[in-house]
Protein backbone atom coordinates (compact mmCIF):
# COMPACT_ATOMS: atom_id res chain seq x y z
CA UNK A 1 0.00 0.00 0.00
CA UNK A 2 1.23 3.02 -1.44
CA UNK A 3 -1.46 5.74 -1.81
CA UNK A 4 -4.64 5.80 0.83
CA UNK A 5 -7.49 7.71 -0.28
CA UNK A 6 -8.71 10.25 2.69
CA UNK A 7 -12.26 11.36 2.57
CA UNK A 8 -11.50 15.33 2.63
CA UNK A 9 -8.08 15.20 0.53
CA UNK A 10 -8.31 12.32 -1.70
CA UNK A 11 -4.96 10.24 -2.22
CA UNK A 12 -1.95 10.70 -0.38
CA UNK A 13 1.30 8.94 0.64
CA UNK A 14 0.29 6.09 3.32
CA UNK A 15 2.93 7.29 5.63
CA UNK A 16 0.80 10.60 6.10
CA UNK A 17 -1.60 8.68 8.13
CA UNK A 18 -1.79 6.83 11.48
CA UNK A 19 -3.12 3.16 11.80
CA UNK A 20 -5.91 3.42 14.50
CA UNK A 21 -6.40 -0.27 14.26
CA UNK A 22 -9.18 -2.47 14.01
CA UNK A 23 -13.48 -1.16 14.12
CA UNK A 24 -14.58 -2.24 17.56
CA UNK A 25 -18.26 -1.68 18.46
CA UNK A 26 -17.99 0.19 22.18
CA UNK A 27 -20.24 -1.57 24.85
CA UNK A 28 -23.61 -0.52 24.20
CA UNK A 29 -24.88 -0.25 27.65
CA UNK A 30 -21.54 0.95 29.23
CA UNK A 31 -22.91 0.61 32.71
CA UNK A 32 -24.42 -2.75 31.69
CA UNK A 33 -21.67 -4.70 30.58
CA UNK A 34 -19.58 -7.08 32.88
CA UNK A 35 -15.73 -6.50 33.67
CA UNK A 36 -15.07 -9.83 31.74
CA UNK A 37 -16.84 -7.56 28.77
CA UNK A 38 -14.79 -4.35 29.14
CA UNK A 39 -11.69 -6.87 29.13
CA UNK A 40 -13.01 -8.09 26.02
CA UNK A 41 -13.58 -4.98 24.34
CA UNK A 42 -9.97 -3.19 26.02
CA UNK A 43 -7.72 -6.11 25.10
CA UNK A 44 -9.27 -8.71 22.76
CA UNK A 45 -9.10 -8.14 18.91
CA UNK A 46 -10.32 -10.54 16.02
CA UNK A 47 -6.88 -9.61 14.37
CA UNK A 48 -8.77 -10.47 11.22
CA UNK A 49 -7.21 -12.63 8.22
CA UNK A 50 -9.36 -10.75 4.84
CA UNK A 51 -11.42 -7.98 4.46
CA UNK A 52 -10.78 -5.29 7.66
CA UNK A 53 -13.03 -2.23 9.11
CA UNK A 54 -10.10 0.14 10.52
CA UNK A 55 -9.65 3.33 11.12
CA UNK A 56 -7.15 6.02 9.92
CA UNK A 57 -5.96 9.73 11.22
CA UNK A 58 -4.74 11.66 8.51
CA UNK A 59 -1.84 13.26 10.75
CA UNK A 60 -0.13 14.99 8.36
CA UNK A 61 -2.96 15.90 6.67
CA UNK A 62 -6.57 17.38 7.73
CA UNK A 63 -6.50 15.87 10.77
CA UNK A 64 -9.58 14.09 10.42
CA UNK A 65 -10.11 10.32 11.72
CA UNK A 66 -11.92 8.11 9.18
CA UNK A 67 -12.55 4.45 8.30
CA UNK A 68 -10.92 2.23 5.69
CA UNK A 69 -12.02 -1.17 4.93
CA UNK A 70 -8.93 -2.83 3.85
CA UNK A 71 -7.62 -6.25 3.38
CA UNK A 72 -5.62 -7.57 5.49
CA UNK A 73 -3.24 -9.99 3.02
CA UNK A 74 -3.16 -7.95 0.21
CA UNK A 75 -3.58 -4.57 1.68
CA UNK A 76 -5.84 -3.77 -1.00
CA UNK A 77 -7.91 -0.80 0.26
CA UNK A 78 -11.46 -1.61 -0.69
CA UNK A 79 -12.92 1.43 0.00
CA UNK A 80 -12.89 4.89 2.56
CA UNK A 81 -15.36 6.64 4.44
CA UNK A 82 -16.28 9.10 6.96
CA UNK A 83 -17.09 6.56 10.13
CA UNK A 84 -21.33 6.91 10.62
CA UNK A 85 -22.22 6.63 14.42
CA UNK A 86 -24.99 3.86 14.18
CA UNK A 87 -28.52 4.93 13.50
CA UNK A 88 -29.77 3.97 17.21
CA UNK A 89 -27.43 2.09 19.63
CA UNK A 90 -28.68 -1.36 20.22
CA UNK B 1 38.98 -38.98 4.03
CA UNK B 2 38.74 -40.89 0.31
CA UNK B 3 39.42 -44.09 1.76
CA UNK B 4 36.43 -43.28 4.05
CA UNK B 5 34.32 -41.70 0.94
CA UNK B 6 34.78 -45.12 -0.52
CA UNK B 7 34.09 -47.47 2.41
CA UNK B 8 31.28 -45.77 2.55
CA UNK B 9 29.96 -45.68 -0.72
CA UNK B 10 30.09 -49.88 -0.50
CA UNK B 11 28.55 -49.32 2.91
CA UNK B 12 25.27 -51.40 2.78
CA UNK B 13 24.50 -49.75 6.38
CA UNK B 14 23.65 -45.93 5.32
CA UNK B 15 23.81 -43.36 7.52
CA UNK B 16 19.90 -41.90 7.60
CA UNK B 17 19.92 -39.61 4.45
CA UNK B 18 17.31 -37.34 5.89
CA UNK B 19 16.76 -35.81 9.04
CA UNK B 20 13.35 -36.25 10.09
CA UNK B 21 11.15 -38.80 8.29
CA UNK B 22 7.64 -38.80 6.35
CA UNK B 23 4.84 -40.94 8.52
CA UNK B 24 1.49 -41.45 6.58
CA UNK B 25 -1.15 -39.60 8.84
CA UNK B 26 -2.59 -41.79 12.04
CA UNK B 27 -6.64 -40.62 13.11
CA UNK B 28 -5.58 -40.56 16.60
CA UNK B 29 -2.65 -38.29 18.41
CA UNK B 30 -2.42 -37.81 22.64
CA UNK B 31 -0.69 -34.17 21.65
CA UNK B 32 -1.21 -32.49 18.37
CA UNK B 33 1.42 -29.31 17.72
CA UNK B 34 -0.56 -26.91 15.12
CA UNK B 35 2.80 -24.94 13.87
CA UNK B 36 6.20 -26.76 12.64
CA UNK B 37 8.00 -23.88 13.52
CA UNK B 38 10.80 -23.88 16.48
CA UNK B 39 8.38 -23.66 19.13
CA UNK B 40 6.16 -26.62 17.82
CA UNK B 41 9.30 -28.44 17.14
CA UNK B 42 11.13 -27.81 20.59
CA UNK B 43 7.93 -28.66 22.54
CA UNK B 44 7.80 -31.67 20.72
CA UNK B 45 11.20 -32.50 21.47
CA UNK B 46 11.11 -31.88 25.30
CA UNK B 47 7.82 -33.78 25.56
CA UNK B 48 9.94 -36.85 24.33
CA UNK B 49 13.04 -36.32 25.76
CA UNK B 50 11.70 -35.29 29.50
CA UNK B 51 8.18 -36.53 29.89
CA UNK B 52 8.50 -39.92 27.40
CA UNK B 53 5.57 -38.59 25.52
CA UNK B 54 6.18 -39.40 22.00
CA UNK B 55 2.66 -39.76 20.43
CA UNK B 56 2.91 -36.83 18.96
CA UNK B 57 2.31 -35.02 15.45
CA UNK B 58 3.48 -31.50 14.44
CA UNK B 59 1.27 -29.83 11.30
CA UNK B 60 2.83 -27.48 9.58
CA UNK B 61 0.86 -25.57 6.60
CA UNK B 62 4.44 -25.15 4.40
CA UNK B 63 7.94 -26.58 5.32
CA UNK B 64 9.29 -26.61 8.90
CA UNK B 65 11.06 -23.29 9.81
CA UNK B 66 8.87 -21.29 6.79
CA UNK B 67 7.64 -18.69 9.37
CA UNK B 68 8.93 -16.36 12.56
CA UNK B 69 11.64 -19.19 13.13
CA UNK B 70 13.43 -18.50 9.32
CA UNK B 71 12.48 -14.70 8.99
CA UNK B 72 14.12 -13.72 12.44
CA UNK B 73 17.36 -12.04 12.56
CA UNK B 74 18.97 -14.52 15.35
CA UNK B 75 19.53 -12.26 18.41
CA UNK B 76 19.50 -13.53 21.44
CA UNK B 77 19.38 -12.25 24.87
CA UNK B 78 18.00 -12.01 27.78
CA UNK B 79 18.75 -8.11 29.19
CA UNK B 80 15.00 -7.57 29.60
CA UNK B 81 12.60 -5.25 31.72
CA UNK B 82 10.75 -7.10 33.93
CA UNK B 83 11.86 -9.57 36.58
CA UNK B 84 9.39 -12.05 34.97
CA UNK B 85 11.06 -11.34 31.43
CA UNK B 86 14.58 -11.49 32.27
CA UNK B 87 14.34 -14.90 34.01
CA UNK B 88 12.65 -16.82 31.49
CA UNK B 89 14.74 -15.62 28.95
CA UNK B 90 17.92 -16.05 30.69
CA UNK B 91 16.63 -19.71 30.51
CA UNK B 92 16.11 -19.79 27.09
CA UNK B 93 19.68 -18.55 26.53
CA UNK B 94 21.22 -20.77 29.31
CA UNK B 95 19.56 -23.27 26.71
CA UNK B 96 20.75 -21.52 23.99
CA UNK B 97 24.46 -22.14 24.92
CA UNK B 98 24.96 -25.87 25.23
CA UNK B 99 22.38 -26.41 22.33
CA UNK B 100 25.30 -27.61 20.10
CA UNK B 101 26.85 -30.30 22.63
CA UNK B 102 22.65 -31.30 23.48
CA UNK B 103 22.46 -31.99 19.47
CA UNK B 104 25.80 -33.14 18.75
CA UNK B 105 25.03 -31.11 15.43
CA UNK B 106 26.64 -27.08 14.66
CA UNK B 107 24.13 -24.68 15.67
CA UNK B 108 26.91 -21.76 14.45
CA UNK B 109 25.95 -20.21 18.34
CA UNK B 110 28.11 -17.09 18.32
CA UNK B 111 28.72 -15.43 21.36
CA UNK B 112 29.10 -11.44 20.34
CA UNK B 113 27.84 -9.04 23.50
CA UNK B 114 24.47 -7.12 22.69
CA UNK B 115 24.82 -3.75 22.96
CA UNK B 116 21.06 -1.30 23.64
CA UNK B 117 22.42 2.43 22.80
CA UNK B 118 20.68 4.99 24.27
CA UNK B 119 19.96 8.57 22.44
CA UNK B 120 18.49 10.45 25.33
CA UNK B 121 18.37 11.07 29.29
CA UNK B 122 15.33 9.20 29.41
CA UNK B 123 17.02 5.96 27.87
CA UNK B 124 19.78 6.15 29.79
CA UNK B 125 17.54 6.27 33.10
CA UNK B 126 15.96 3.33 31.32
CA UNK B 127 19.08 1.51 31.01
CA UNK B 128 20.48 2.12 33.91
CA UNK B 129 17.14 0.38 35.32
CA UNK B 130 17.47 -2.65 32.95
CA UNK B 131 20.82 -2.94 34.42
CA UNK B 132 19.71 -3.51 37.78
CA UNK B 133 16.93 -5.70 36.95
CA UNK B 134 19.13 -7.62 34.89
CA UNK B 135 21.78 -8.54 37.57
CA UNK B 136 19.35 -9.05 40.82
CA UNK B 137 18.29 -11.60 38.35
CA UNK B 138 22.03 -12.68 38.03
CA UNK B 139 21.99 -11.66 34.27
CA UNK B 140 25.38 -10.04 33.06
CA UNK B 141 24.22 -6.43 32.14
CA UNK B 142 25.78 -2.99 32.99
CA UNK B 143 26.14 0.51 31.51
CA UNK B 144 28.78 1.79 30.06
CA UNK B 145 29.94 5.35 28.77
CA UNK B 146 30.45 6.30 24.97
CA UNK B 147 34.64 5.85 25.18
CA UNK B 148 34.10 2.27 26.82
CA UNK B 149 31.64 1.26 23.89
CA UNK B 150 34.28 3.37 21.10
CA UNK B 151 36.50 0.79 22.41
CA UNK B 152 34.16 -2.61 22.37
CA UNK B 153 33.09 -1.15 18.74
CA UNK B 154 35.29 0.99 16.69
CA UNK B 155 32.92 1.65 13.47
CA UNK B 156 30.00 3.18 15.84
CA UNK B 157 30.06 7.02 15.31
CA UNK B 158 30.20 8.34 19.32
CA UNK B 159 30.88 11.87 18.26
CA UNK B 160 27.98 14.85 19.12
CA UNK B 161 27.70 14.85 15.23
CA UNK B 162 24.65 12.60 14.50
CA UNK B 163 21.38 14.17 15.27
CA UNK B 164 21.31 11.56 17.76
CA UNK B 165 24.45 11.41 20.11
CA UNK B 166 24.81 7.92 21.70
CA UNK B 167 24.71 8.73 25.36
CA UNK B 168 25.41 5.64 27.00
CA UNK B 169 25.16 1.89 26.13
CA UNK B 170 23.44 -1.45 27.77
CA UNK B 171 26.33 -4.05 27.69
CA UNK B 172 25.02 -7.36 27.54
CA UNK B 173 28.25 -10.12 27.30
CA UNK B 174 26.21 -13.39 26.92
CA UNK B 175 24.16 -11.83 23.98
CA UNK B 176 24.85 -13.72 20.85
CA UNK B 177 23.56 -14.70 17.48
CA UNK B 178 22.78 -18.51 15.91
CA UNK B 179 21.93 -20.14 13.16
CA UNK B 180 18.20 -20.15 12.95
CA UNK B 181 17.63 -22.96 10.78
CA UNK B 182 20.16 -25.33 12.23
CA UNK B 183 18.01 -24.81 15.73
CA UNK B 184 14.91 -25.88 14.05
CA UNK B 185 16.39 -28.86 12.03
CA UNK B 186 18.17 -29.90 15.16
CA UNK B 187 14.82 -30.22 17.28
CA UNK B 188 13.09 -31.45 13.90
CA UNK B 189 15.92 -34.10 13.66
CA UNK B 190 16.16 -34.83 17.67
CA UNK B 191 11.87 -34.79 17.91
CA UNK B 192 12.01 -37.05 14.84
CA UNK B 193 14.28 -39.44 16.50
CA UNK B 194 12.42 -40.08 19.95
CA UNK B 195 8.92 -40.90 17.84
CA UNK B 196 7.53 -37.47 17.53
CA UNK B 197 5.66 -36.94 13.32
CA UNK B 198 6.21 -34.08 11.76
CA UNK B 199 3.55 -33.66 9.01
CA UNK B 200 4.42 -30.65 6.43
CA UNK B 201 1.88 -29.43 4.08
CA UNK B 202 -0.68 -30.28 6.17
CA UNK B 203 -3.16 -27.28 6.85
CA UNK B 204 -5.38 -27.37 9.64
CA UNK B 205 -8.58 -25.62 8.92
CA UNK B 206 -10.86 -26.73 11.89
CA UNK B 207 -10.59 -27.67 15.49
CA UNK B 208 -13.89 -29.61 16.98
CA UNK B 209 -14.39 -28.59 20.54
CA UNK B 210 -17.33 -30.98 22.65
CA UNK B 211 -18.76 -29.53 25.48
CA UNK B 212 -16.04 -27.23 26.13
CA UNK B 213 -12.84 -29.69 25.27
CA UNK B 214 -11.18 -30.24 22.28
CA UNK B 215 -11.50 -33.29 20.38
CA UNK B 216 -9.88 -32.90 17.02
CA UNK B 217 -8.31 -31.12 14.30
CA UNK B 218 -9.79 -30.91 10.69
CA UNK B 219 -6.90 -30.90 8.40
CA UNK B 220 -6.75 -30.75 4.67
CA UNK B 221 -5.46 -34.68 5.01
CA UNK B 222 -8.10 -35.74 7.10
CA UNK B 223 -9.52 -35.19 10.54
CA UNK B 224 -7.52 -36.47 13.53
CA UNK B 225 -8.31 -37.14 16.99
CA UNK B 226 -6.34 -35.42 19.54
CA UNK B 227 -6.18 -35.65 23.48
CA UNK B 228 -4.40 -32.10 23.56
CA UNK B 229 -4.05 -29.36 21.01
CA UNK B 230 -1.19 -26.82 21.42
CA UNK B 231 -1.42 -23.61 19.08
CA UNK B 232 2.00 -22.86 18.09
CA UNK B 233 1.67 -20.55 15.88
CA UNK B 234 2.19 -17.08 14.84
CA UNK B 235 1.09 -14.84 11.94
CA UNK B 236 -2.19 -17.05 11.99
CA UNK B 237 -2.88 -17.70 16.19
CA UNK B 238 -5.60 -15.68 15.58
CA UNK B 239 -7.11 -17.88 12.99
CA UNK B 240 -6.11 -20.72 14.70
CA UNK B 241 -7.47 -19.93 18.05
CA UNK B 242 -10.83 -19.16 16.43
CA UNK B 243 -11.62 -22.33 15.14
CA UNK B 244 -11.78 -23.44 19.03
CA UNK B 245 -13.80 -20.16 20.16
CA UNK B 246 -11.09 -18.63 21.98
CA UNK B 247 -10.29 -15.03 21.72
CA UNK B 248 -6.74 -13.64 21.88
CA UNK B 249 -5.57 -9.99 22.34
CA UNK B 250 -3.29 -10.35 19.11
CA UNK B 251 -2.45 -7.74 16.72
CA UNK B 252 -0.31 -9.11 13.70
CA UNK B 253 2.39 -6.86 12.45
CA UNK B 254 5.16 -7.00 9.45
CA UNK B 255 8.14 -6.50 10.90
CA UNK B 256 11.07 -6.50 7.63
CA UNK B 257 14.58 -6.75 7.73
CA UNK B 258 17.21 -7.43 5.17
CA UNK B 259 20.86 -8.41 4.46
CA UNK B 260 23.70 -6.42 3.01
CA UNK B 261 26.38 -7.90 0.58
CA UNK B 262 28.75 -9.98 2.55
CA UNK B 263 31.93 -7.68 3.86
CA UNK B 264 35.55 -8.01 5.90
CA UNK B 265 34.38 -9.04 9.59
CA UNK B 266 34.63 -5.43 10.91
CA UNK B 267 31.61 -5.42 13.66
CA UNK B 268 31.70 -8.23 16.13
CA UNK B 269 28.88 -7.52 18.40
CA UNK B 270 25.48 -6.82 18.51
CA UNK B 271 24.53 -3.74 18.08
CA UNK B 272 20.89 -2.22 18.62
CA UNK B 273 19.01 1.02 18.89
CA UNK B 274 15.51 1.18 20.93
CA UNK B 275 15.55 5.13 19.92
CA UNK B 276 16.31 4.56 16.33
CA UNK B 277 14.24 1.21 15.84
CA UNK B 278 17.41 -0.63 14.00
CA UNK B 279 19.45 -3.79 15.03
CA UNK B 280 22.50 -4.69 13.27
CA UNK B 281 24.88 -8.03 13.66
CA UNK B 282 27.70 -8.93 10.94
CA UNK B 283 26.98 -12.89 10.19
CA UNK B 284 29.29 -15.66 9.93
CA UNK B 285 29.77 -14.89 6.33
CA UNK B 286 29.82 -11.46 6.47
CA UNK B 287 26.34 -9.85 5.73
CA UNK B 288 25.35 -7.59 7.78
CA UNK B 289 21.79 -8.52 9.31
CA UNK B 290 19.80 -5.52 9.80
CA UNK B 291 16.36 -5.22 11.17
CA UNK B 292 13.65 -2.91 12.43
CA UNK B 293 10.60 -2.36 14.40
CA UNK B 294 7.21 -3.97 13.18
CA UNK B 295 5.51 -1.92 10.03
CA UNK B 296 3.04 1.04 10.89
CA UNK B 297 -0.07 -1.03 10.00
CA UNK B 298 -1.40 -4.26 11.12
CA UNK B 299 -1.25 -6.71 8.52
CA UNK B 300 -0.21 -9.97 6.72
CA UNK B 301 1.39 -8.94 3.94
CA UNK B 302 5.17 -10.03 4.19
CA UNK B 303 6.36 -7.61 1.12
CA UNK B 304 9.23 -5.16 1.69
CA UNK B 305 8.13 -1.60 1.43
CA UNK B 306 10.50 1.88 0.70
CA UNK B 307 9.64 3.01 3.71
CA UNK B 308 11.25 0.69 5.81
CA UNK B 309 14.64 0.30 3.42
CA UNK B 310 14.81 4.78 3.50
CA UNK B 311 14.17 4.38 7.57
CA UNK B 312 16.37 1.59 8.15
CA UNK B 313 19.17 3.32 5.99
CA UNK B 314 19.16 6.45 7.17
CA UNK B 315 19.45 5.46 10.66
CA UNK B 316 21.97 3.06 10.32
CA UNK B 317 24.01 5.65 8.40
CA UNK B 318 23.85 7.82 11.93
CA UNK B 319 25.56 4.70 13.37
CA UNK B 320 27.92 3.56 10.90
CA UNK B 321 28.79 6.17 8.53
CA UNK B 322 31.47 4.14 6.94
CA UNK B 323 28.70 2.16 5.59
CA UNK B 324 27.41 4.45 3.12
CA UNK B 325 28.43 2.73 -0.18
CA UNK B 326 27.60 -0.70 1.11
CA UNK B 327 24.79 -2.06 -0.51
CA UNK B 328 21.34 -4.30 0.21
CA UNK B 329 21.32 -7.64 -0.70
CA UNK B 330 18.24 -9.49 0.26
CA UNK B 331 15.06 -7.79 2.20
CA UNK B 332 12.14 -9.90 3.71
CA UNK B 333 9.05 -9.61 6.06
CA UNK B 334 7.86 -11.55 9.12
CA UNK B 335 4.86 -11.81 10.82
CA UNK B 336 4.95 -10.40 14.67
CA UNK B 337 2.02 -11.67 16.77
CA UNK B 338 1.78 -8.48 19.17
CA UNK B 339 -0.09 -8.15 22.40
CA UNK B 340 -1.18 -5.44 24.31
CA UNK B 341 1.99 -5.58 27.04
CA UNK B 342 4.69 -6.70 24.81
CA UNK B 343 4.82 -9.93 26.48
CA UNK B 344 4.02 -13.76 25.02
CA UNK B 345 0.66 -15.69 25.92
CA UNK B 346 1.33 -19.42 27.09
CA UNK B 347 -0.44 -21.93 28.32
CA UNK B 348 -4.16 -22.50 28.94
CA UNK B 349 -7.31 -21.34 27.64
CA UNK B 350 -11.06 -21.34 28.43
CA UNK B 351 -11.53 -24.42 25.85
CA UNK B 352 -10.23 -27.89 27.71
CA UNK B 353 -7.45 -29.22 26.01
CA UNK B 354 -6.48 -26.47 23.52
CA UNK B 355 -3.27 -25.09 24.75
CA UNK B 356 -1.42 -21.83 23.13
CA UNK B 357 2.33 -20.58 22.95
CA UNK B 358 1.34 -17.56 20.96
CA UNK B 359 1.88 -13.51 20.40
CA UNK B 360 5.50 -14.03 20.75
CA UNK B 361 6.04 -10.49 18.53
CA UNK B 362 9.70 -9.59 18.20
CA UNK B 363 10.99 -11.97 21.06
CA UNK B 364 9.96 -15.47 19.57
CA UNK B 365 12.68 -17.28 18.89
CA UNK B 366 15.38 -16.33 21.61
CA UNK B 367 12.30 -17.54 23.51
CA UNK B 368 12.42 -21.33 22.07
CA UNK B 369 14.08 -23.63 23.71
CA UNK B 370 12.86 -22.35 26.80
CA UNK B 371 9.52 -21.85 25.54
CA UNK B 372 9.52 -25.53 24.51
CA UNK B 373 10.65 -26.88 27.78
CA UNK B 374 8.28 -24.97 29.98
CA UNK B 375 5.07 -25.72 27.27
CA UNK B 376 5.76 -29.57 27.16
CA UNK B 377 5.97 -29.58 30.93
CA UNK B 378 2.44 -27.93 31.10
CA UNK B 379 0.93 -30.45 28.70
CA UNK B 380 3.01 -33.42 30.97
CA UNK B 381 2.06 -32.59 34.11
CA UNK B 382 -1.16 -30.63 33.31
CA UNK B 383 -0.09 -27.31 35.91
CA UNK B 384 1.94 -24.39 34.92
CA UNK B 385 4.82 -24.05 35.63
CA UNK B 386 6.13 -21.54 37.50
CA UNK B 387 8.07 -19.61 35.03
CA UNK B 388 5.57 -18.93 32.51
CA UNK B 389 2.55 -18.35 34.82
CA UNK B 390 2.69 -14.66 34.08
CA UNK B 391 2.65 -15.00 30.42
CA UNK B 392 -1.20 -16.85 31.29
CA UNK B 393 -3.69 -15.75 28.96
CA UNK B 394 -5.76 -15.13 31.98
CA UNK B 395 -3.61 -12.52 33.30
CA UNK B 396 -5.87 -9.99 31.03
CA UNK B 397 -8.85 -10.77 32.74
CA UNK B 398 -7.40 -10.47 36.17
CA UNK B 399 -5.62 -7.26 35.21
CA UNK B 400 -1.88 -8.58 35.77
CA UNK B 401 -0.27 -7.63 32.87
CA UNK B 402 3.60 -7.94 31.91
CA UNK B 403 4.76 -4.47 30.91
CA UNK B 404 7.81 -5.87 28.82
CA UNK B 405 9.25 -2.44 27.38
CA UNK B 406 12.60 -3.91 27.05
CA UNK B 407 11.03 -5.69 23.92
CA UNK B 408 12.55 -4.82 20.47
CA UNK B 409 9.76 -2.66 18.76
CA UNK B 410 9.35 -0.77 22.27
CA UNK B 411 11.15 2.75 21.99
CA UNK B 412 12.11 3.42 25.84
Amino acid sequence: MVLLECPNCGARNVAEFRYGGELKPRPAQPMAGSEESWVDFVFMKQNKLGLQAEWWYHRAGCGIWFMAERHTKSNQVVKTYRWQPAEKAS
Amino acid sequence: MSFKLISQALNRNQPPPRMWRQHPLKDRYDVVIIGGGAHGLACAYYLAKEHGITDVAILEKRYIGAGGSGRNTTILRSNYLTPEGVRFYDESLRLYHQMALEFDYNVMFSKRGHLTLAHSDGAVRTMRRRAEVNRLQGVDSRLIWPEQLKALCPPLDVSENPRHPIQAALFHPPGGVIRHDAVVWGYAHHADRMGAEIHQLTEVSGIRVEKGKVSGVETNRGYIKAGTVLNATAGWCSTISEMAGVKLPVTTFPLQACVTEPLKPFLDVIIVSGSLHVYISQSDRGELVMGASVDPFASYSMRGSLGFTEGLAGHMLELFPSLANARLMRQWAGLCDMTPDYSPIMGFTPVDGFLVDVGWGTYGFKATPSSGKRMAELIATNKTPELIHPFRLSRFYEHDLVGEKGAASVSN
